[in-house]
């Protein structure tokens, strides 16, 4: 049977100036939602007009730790669960940089965790996109310490136990100035969220539900991405300002979405500046950051 | 014409509401769509949520042995730019294209 094959498109899209062609197509599946993430960073970037060298992205290990090898930026692939730390380095260097943190759920809040709390409660000024997929997708499907109670992972056959986090509210809790939730579903609305975030002095935390089709849908007997989208399209409820101790995400559950926490407080530079100068006096010049 | 018309009371089975009171004012956007046929993985993210139904799976595969989006009826696309925001794969983009004749029946 003769088989129709389109041919080759020659035309360009608008996105490749921000990506890194030769390493395009990527390897996430099909109905992934992590190539909608990057377009929703990539128009938060366009729309705040940052020019790319006062941008750097830095990510850990995972699915959405491939987004800092994709995306045409200073940008740092770490070991897994690193990201915040160097993330925290780079911008102590140079405060002007605005680091941006995109990583997973697995490699920030369970093997990095401590690092996201501590930088949370230290109000490091970098922004952390978690992209929550509700398992670990790279590594075969294990259980994740975000995956919802009785859905099923290679390593729960028979359903999860454990009582997931709530990523709001332990943002919240441990000292971030921004946190918000939305889907990939709700692009423009992330696009937003991110854009908020990126002009936030202090730690801003966007957590985006993403769909995983090949490991947590497929093992879960939820259909494909596109099913998980429509999911999202149904059961998403905007409560801005929501109390983040209701935030918690069932196996296919109502999910409340929003931006939960904007406020303000000292940075960690700012604290640190104010705090010597009253105890130096003159003596002590404000940091401004040692990067030439 | 569109200014008498708006005057004149609706006659049976016309309601006022049917059509908003800057309707000849306002310009509805058109948009080009380009799609990069290759670089689709058939997610059917953009037909699914096309808000107009502009776009549609087509029969034939391309090089990976993926079905695309076609653009079946591109003149209702309003060039939302919905379909290149949720796009996974960068594969799909809207150009917004200029209307020559706006003037000639337009209302203003």
């Amino acid at each position: 049977m003769k088989r129709e094959v389109a041919a080759p498109a020659t035309e360009a899209h608008p996105m490749d100036e921000l990506l890194r062609m030769d390493r395009i197509p990527h390897i996430w599946c099909p109905t992934c939602g992590l190539g909608t993430v990057v377009t929703a960073f990539a128009s938060a970037v366009d729309k705040l007009e940052i020019p790319l060298d006062d941008l750097a992205v830095v990510s850990g290990i995972g699915c959405t730790g491939r987004v800092a090898g994709y995306i045409k930026v200073d940008s740092f692939h770490t070991t897994h669960g690193r990201a915040i730390p160097f993330a925290t380095g780079l911008h102590l260097t140079n405060p002007k940089l605005k680091v941006v943190v995109i990583s997973g759920d697995g490699d920030l809040i369970s093997i990095g965790g401590n690092h996201f709390i501590h930088a949370a409660r230290r109000n490091v000024d970098i922004t952390v996109i978690c992209v929550n997929n509700f398992i670990y997708a790279m590594t075969g499907g294990q259980v994740a310490p975000t995956t919802p109670l009785r859905a099923n992972a290679s390593t729960m056959p028979y359903g999860n136990f454990e009582r997931p986090f709530n990523i709001p509210y332990l943002a919240e809790s441990s000292g971030a100035v921004y946190v918000a939730r939305w889907t990939a579903l709700h692009v423009r609305r992330l696009t937003k969220a991110i854009a908020e975030a990126l002009q936030k002095p202090g730690f801003s935390v966007v957590e985006v539900i993403s769909p995983c089709s090949t490991l947590y849908s497929r093992r879960n007997r939820i259909g494909t991405g596109l099913d998980l989208m429509k999911f999202y399209h149904d059961n998403c409820e905007i409560k801005h300002g929501a109390d983040t101790r209701e935030l918690d995400i069932g196996f296919q559950e109502e999910i409340t979405v929003g931006k939960f926490i904007d406020t303000e407080r000292p940075t960690y530079v700012e604290s640190m500046n104010t705090w010597y100068a009253e105890v130096f006096g003159d003596q002590y010049e404000p940091y401004e950051g040692s990067a030439k | 014409m569109a200014d008498s018309s708006r005057r004149t009371p609706p006659g049976p089975g016309q309601k006022y509401w049917r059509r908003p009171l800057d309707a000849d004012r306002i310009k509805v956007p058109h948009g080009e769509i380009h799609i990069l046929v290759n670089r689709c993985k058939g997610c059917q993210f953009c037909v699914e949520y096309c808000p107009r139904d502009v776009l549609e799976m087509s029969e034939s595969f391309n090089v990976k042995g993926y079905h695309y989006p076609e653009a079946v009826n591109e003149g209702e696309c309003v060039n939302c730019q919905l379909c290149e925001m949720l796009c996974p794969e960068f594969a799909i983009f809207c150009v917004e294209v200029e209307e020559e004749v706006a003037d000639d029946d337009g209302g203003s």
